[in-house]
């Protein structure tokens, strides 16, 4: 594939390139010329008044090095990319060779996560070399953003807490890493009301949760939970075939107060997690699911 | 151009050509093999003491035990470079640039004092030079036997001589590639797997690589290496000054030159005490002819000394018409105590005072390095957290290196804000010569982050081996309290 956007370009290189190496190599016949030396072993010239040049031979084997080198830059250029996008005879390519290396290194652990796939999760759990594999695998790919211990931050669920949105059992959580979660809070404020209505279901959710709310709003509002019963069920402990949220409990990822909740019922808002299928195998997958699944099912570790 | 004209202390005259007529001269030429001549001598002596102390050195420290593994290890794959006691670490390559210094500081020093001292005595490519030479002269023969030998037809005795020479050298050569190799790779294991040949491919390469190399500079390439590769032969005329040591014809005690009877009278004959024998010449490494004076081709071997001396000692003449002197010495007839008087001038006083200095550092520096390092990281996604009971949390990764060979365990404490505080307390162990990532969260009580007010405040981690507080190793970072 050419970086170029003209073949032009390509041969202007590879031209240049074959032009230099043929010039270095005239360089050197025409420089190795014999050449007339006067008596006394200079070159003849004089300047201010009696400074005068040897010409004392390099050595032949510092000519025949110069051969070489270009003798093995046009055999390297016939095996390897350099003459503008000609792929050479090896069709070596970085991106190739990259990929190469991954396949090694996946082969060299197959091994090891062919052991892993057999094991059911919870008991992989309790494995001190999987779950070190899958320390290492959450910090280089996961904690980027649900954080270098695991809990999260505003927006970004806390995967220790034992509050799953999605569904907490191994599987689901495998389900979630490989193919990622798309939770969708629609803008329904129209379907509520006025804001006063929005204000007024907004203190009825912090009721449900036994946060600090202004009963008499909360009791007016109850009726329109009807709209959010749909998603987050009647008793409002959320739905995790859709991703919808426990809003009796005491945890808020997209922030905390009425405020927030207005906002929320108002603009809605869409949460991504990104599918992870192309970044791991399965069976990597399996023990980063053991590992997150142990993080909200385990006493507080111990380094 | 009208300057005023120098007049120089001595004219070089340049070699002229024999024949009125112009030649023609190739720009490449090949090089003439030089055939030197062995020689016996004080300087000859001590050349070999420091042949058998450098590789003394070299070949037998890699088999060295120490603390239950070799004593110098670079483990390039796991980054420990072990040196004796010391487990350095790649962020302590400091000491490295340190050492550098040290030898360029040296290089200045003992150039300006004795001249080309490092090519002469130490210099890798003499001394395996010198071994090969020596091989060479134990099978091949002396000087004009040599000469003969190569000139001559190829007859049985020539090729069983060529092919012993050369295998000797190349097994001289492939050790020196393996005890190479075995400053990297443990060398025990090196030896076992050589039985099998079962080198990993980088082992193959490298010892090859070194033991081609070590044939090819020693066997063949020689002196052409320090004529045209090596810097040192060309910047030594800016660390000489005329009061430098250098080795040196005696031309106001030599010239003229001619030979002469035993007990001639020198003033009779109008000559001077060199006998034009160039034993000189054949003796020299590097082919030049020290009487034409200081070249920089020279490399200090001193092999002209003791031959000159020697036949000196023949003629009983005085030794030392090629000698150690100085450039201001031989042009105003110094003694050899007046010379040494001049070793204490600006230059060298300057060059040695900053040695000791950089010594001295490096020294201290090393002697009182912390065993223990620490790196924080702290999380760049999650800044800030509010918890429950209204504390604000971040987050950090701390790396703990330990650099000695024994498990330890530390313990972590931040300092810095009213009240902050890891919620666990962690003592955390760590194995020999590892380096350990943890994750840390700090948190800091509601009012104290109130008082702190928004943005970012500096705190420190302090980490101390749990039997020993004085040996705490503190990090900053920063704490964020968020709007």
């Amino acid at each position: 594939m050419s970086d170029f956007f003209n073949s032009g370009w390509s041969l202007y290189i590879a031209i240049a390139t074959a032009l230099s190496l043929l010039a270095c190599l005239a360089l050197l016949i025409i420089a190795a010329r014999r050449r007339v030396m006067a008596n006394d072993n200079t070159t003849g010239h004089v300047w201010d008044e009696d400074l005068r040049e040897l010409n004392n031979p390099l050595p032949r084997w510092w000519m025949w090095l110069f051969v070489l080198t270009v003798v093995f830059s046009a055999v390297y250029l016939a095996f390897y990319p350099g003459l503008g996008s000609m792929p050479g005879q090896f069709g070596w390519s970085s991106v190739a060779q990259y990929q190469d290396e991954q396949a090694k290194a996946r082969a060299a652990t197959a091994p090891l996560y062919a052991a892993f796939a057999a094991t059911p999760a919870p008991e992989l759990a309790r494995s001190a070399q999987a779950m070190a594999i899958g320390e290492r695998l959450f910090a280089n790919n996961c904690a980027t953003c649900h954080g270098a211990d695991a809990r999260g931050s505003k927006g970004f669920p806390n995967l220790t807490d034992r509050d799953w949105l999605w569904g907490g059992t191994p599987e689901n959580i495998a389900e979630t890493i490989t193919h990622g979660r798309q939770g969708n809070m629609p803008p329904i404020a129209g379907a509520v009301g006025t804001s006063v209505d929005v204000r007024n279901v907004a203190n009825y959710v912090l009721s449900l949760s036994g946060s600090p709310h202004d009963s008499i709003a909360a009791s007016i509002g109850r009726p329109k939970f009807a709209v959010c019963a749909a998603c987050h069920g009647a008793d409002g402990k959320g739905n995790p075939a859709l991703g919808a949220p426990n809003l009796t409990d005491k945890l808020w990822l997209h922030g905390w107060g009425e405020d927030a909740v207005v906002a929320m019922v108002t603009q809605g808002k869409s949460n991504v997690m990104p599918p992870h299928a192309s970044r791991f195998t399965a069976e990597q997958i399996h023990v980063l699911s053991a590992y997150v699944w142990g993080l909200s099912n385990r006493a507080s570790t111990t380094p | 151009m009208n300057q005023p004209r120098h007049t120089p202390a001595k004219v070089i005259p340049i070699a002229t050509a024999s024949a009125a007529a112009p030649r023609q001269v190739s720009l490449y030429e090949k090089q003439k093999k030089i055939y030197p001549r062995s020689v016996h001598g004080w300087f000859s002596r001590w050349r070999w003491v420091m042949v058998w102390l450098t590789q003394a050195v070299f070949y037998g420290l890699p088999w060295l035990p120490w603390n239950g593994r070799q004593a110098v290890l670079f483990d390039l794959a796991a980054r420990r470079f072990y040196i004796f006691d010391l487990v350095l670490y790649p962020q302590d390559f400091i000491y490295l640039t340190g050492l550098l210094v040290l030898s360029a500081y040296s290089l200045f020093f003992f150039t300006a004092v004795g001249g080309r001292l490092w090519c002469g005595y130490a210099c890798p490519q003499t001394v395996y030079t010198e071994i090969f030479l020596w091989v060479e002269r134990r099978i091949e023969g002396e000087r004009g036997a040599r000469m003969k030998l190569d000139a001559g037809p190829w007859t049985a005795d020539k090729v069983w001589r060529k092919t012993a020479k050369h295998a000797v050298w190349l097994a001289i050569g492939l050790w020196t590639g393996f005890t190479f190799v075995g400053y990297f790779t443990p060398i025990q294991t090196l030896w076992a797997q050589s039985f099998t040949l079962a080198f990993g491919p980088w082992e193959w390469f490298w010892v090859n690589f070194y033991g081609l190399a070590t044939y090819g500079n020693a066997g063949f390439l020689r002196e052409q290496v320090c004529k045209y590769m090596c810097p040192y032969a060309r910047f030594q005329s800016a660390m000489f000054d005329r009061d430098t040591m250098i080795v040196s014809y005696d031309a106001a005690r030599g010239d003229p030159r001619g030979t002469r009877a035993r007990n001639a009278d020198l003033a009779a004959a109008k000559l001077g005490h060199c006998i034009d024998c160039g034993l000189c010449v054949h003796v020299c490494p590097v082919g030049i002819d020290i009487r034409d004076g200081l070249q920089y081709e020279c490399i200090a071997c001193t092999a002209c000394i003791d031959a000159c001396d020697g036949v000196m000692d023949k003629m009983k003449y005085p030794r030392g018409l090629i000698r150690y002197a100085t450039q201001n010495g031989l042009d105003q007839h110094w003694t050899p105590q007046q010379m040494a008087r001049r070793i204490a001038r600006p230059r060298v006083l300057i060059y040695g005072a900053v040695l000791l200095a950089i010594s001295a550092a490096f020294i201290a520096s090393l002697a009182a390095r912390d065993t223990l390092k620490v790196d924080v990281v702290r999380d760049r996604t999650t800044l800030a957290r509010l918890v429950d009971d209204g504390r604000i949390e971040n987050v950090y990764r701390l790396q703990l290196m330990n650099a000695t060979e024994a498990v330890q365990r530390y313990r972590v404490t931040v300092h810095g804000i009213p009240g902050a505080e890891l919620p666990e307390w962690r003592e955390l162990e760590v194995q020999p010569a590892q380096a350990r990532w943890v994750t840390v969260a700090v948190r800091v009580p509601h009012e104290s982050a109130q008082a702190l007010g928004p943005g970012a405040h500096p705190i420190e981690f302090r980490t101390a081996p749990a039997d020993d507080e004085n040996a705490a190793v503190t990090e900053k970072s920063t704490f964020i309290v968020p709007r």
